[in-house]
């Protein structure tokens, strides 16, 4: 990031080809729409690309980074929420693609063995409700620590709360997805 | 250790990040606890399914649209970047200074006064000073205004009448 405020573009590049991917996959896991995650990830970078004069390394780039991702998330989560509630109930019935958006139910032709796919498809679609059922800020705590895999420290800062707030914030995220994926941890205990 | 101080420390022993201290107190607690044993495993349970979650890769589209809003970001030019003169200035301010120098070496030339010039302003000089006087002296502001010439018109044909 030095060599960014220093003028290098190239290492503006570079930045973005190793981010851009935990990046859009934070926020997509955060606002559950591809196209939305990587407009919002165009939208962090850029804010980086402005700042980059201003840039001072008081802080690790990644937590930097993660903490202008978050607070678009979050803003971006709270105004999709009252949209959501008026997608029409007569929609098609169609069944979550993997990339969130929706799509016509036709998987005969790419999986032969239709019901393992099926069964693995509900088991995803459960695990991804239960973390869209967590409160905002219980998920970006869970996204920042299960799949960036920051410290306490970096996510403490990033969500802008103390280190023992954040412990307790994680410990109850987990309790939540323990409650709600109930039947899946019992199967994955026992094995 | 009670199971309420465990509680936040259940997933920093999960992940593996606690201290030294801090996972042996922790594992002596588990050899005792039995319902805090089962909450270590369901958390390592939660774990896993989280993983089960794959990931996704950016779309085409997405490093041309970037390159191309960097592309159309405006150049910020530093304060200080206002000083750096441009070779347009640098040239116009050598010309002037060039200018400056070439009319000063010139220098100015002025006739002297003759004695002539000089013996006409000192026979001058009383009407000069006479009119410095005049034209300050109070009184004459306290006069009346003159009198015009249509009004004076006026006053010899009514005298004549």
């Amino acid at each position: 990031m030095l060599d960014v405020k220093a003028g290098d573009e190239q290492s503006f590049t570079l930045l973005l080809h190793r981010y851009r991917r935990p990046l859009i996959n934070f926020l997509y896991r955060m606002v559950r729409n591809r196209e939305q995650a990587e407009d919002l990830a165009q939208e962090v970078f850029i804010r980086v690309y402005r700042a980059r004069e201003d840039y001072i390394p008081s802080a690790k780039f990644t937590t930097w980074l993660f903490r202008i991702a978050t607070n678009l998330a979050l803003n971006s989560v709270r105004d999709n929420r009252y949209q959501r509630m008026e997608i029409s109930l007569d929609a098609p019935v169609t069944v979550d693609a993997e990339d969130g958006e929706e799509k016509a139910l036709d998987v005969t032709e790419q999986h032969p063995n239709i019901e393992q796919h099926l069964v693995d498809e509900a088991r995803r679609k459960m695990i991804r409700h239960a973390i869209d059922k967590l409160p905002e800020k219980q998920r970006a705590a869970v996204l920042l620590h299960k799949y960036q895999e920051l410290d306490y420290g970096e996510i403490s800062k990033i969500l802008q709360c103390s280190e023992s707030a954040l412990k307790s914030l994680l410990f109850r995220a987990y309790e939540t997805l323990r409650v709600e994926l109930a039947p899946l941890v019992a199967q994955q205990a026992r094995q | 250790m009670s199971c309420s101080r465990m509680e936040k420390k259940i997933l920093g022993y999960v992940d593996g990040r606690l201290k030294e201290s801090e996972r042996l107190e922790m594992e002596k607690h588990l050899t005792t606890c039995a319902a805090c044993r089962v909450r270590v495993n369901e958390f390592r349970a939660v774990n896993v399914l989280l993983d089960e979650l794959p990931a996704i890769e950016p779309s085409a589209a997405f490093d041309i649209r970037m390159q191309a809003r960097v592309a159309a970001e405006p150049v910020k030019q530093s304060w200080w970047a206002w000083f750096a003169p441009s070779p347009r200035v640098v040239l116009a301010a050598a010309m002037l200074l060039l200018a400056m120098v070439w009319l000063g070496s010139r220098g100015s030339y002025t006739d002297p006064l003759s004695a002539a010039d000089i013996d006409k302003i000192n026979q001058n000089m009383p009407v000069l000073e006479n009119y410095d006087v005049i034209s300050d002296f109070a009184p004459l502001s306290e006069l009346p205004p003159p009198v015009q010439a249509d009004d004076a018109s006026d006053t010899s044909s009514n005298q004549t009448m």
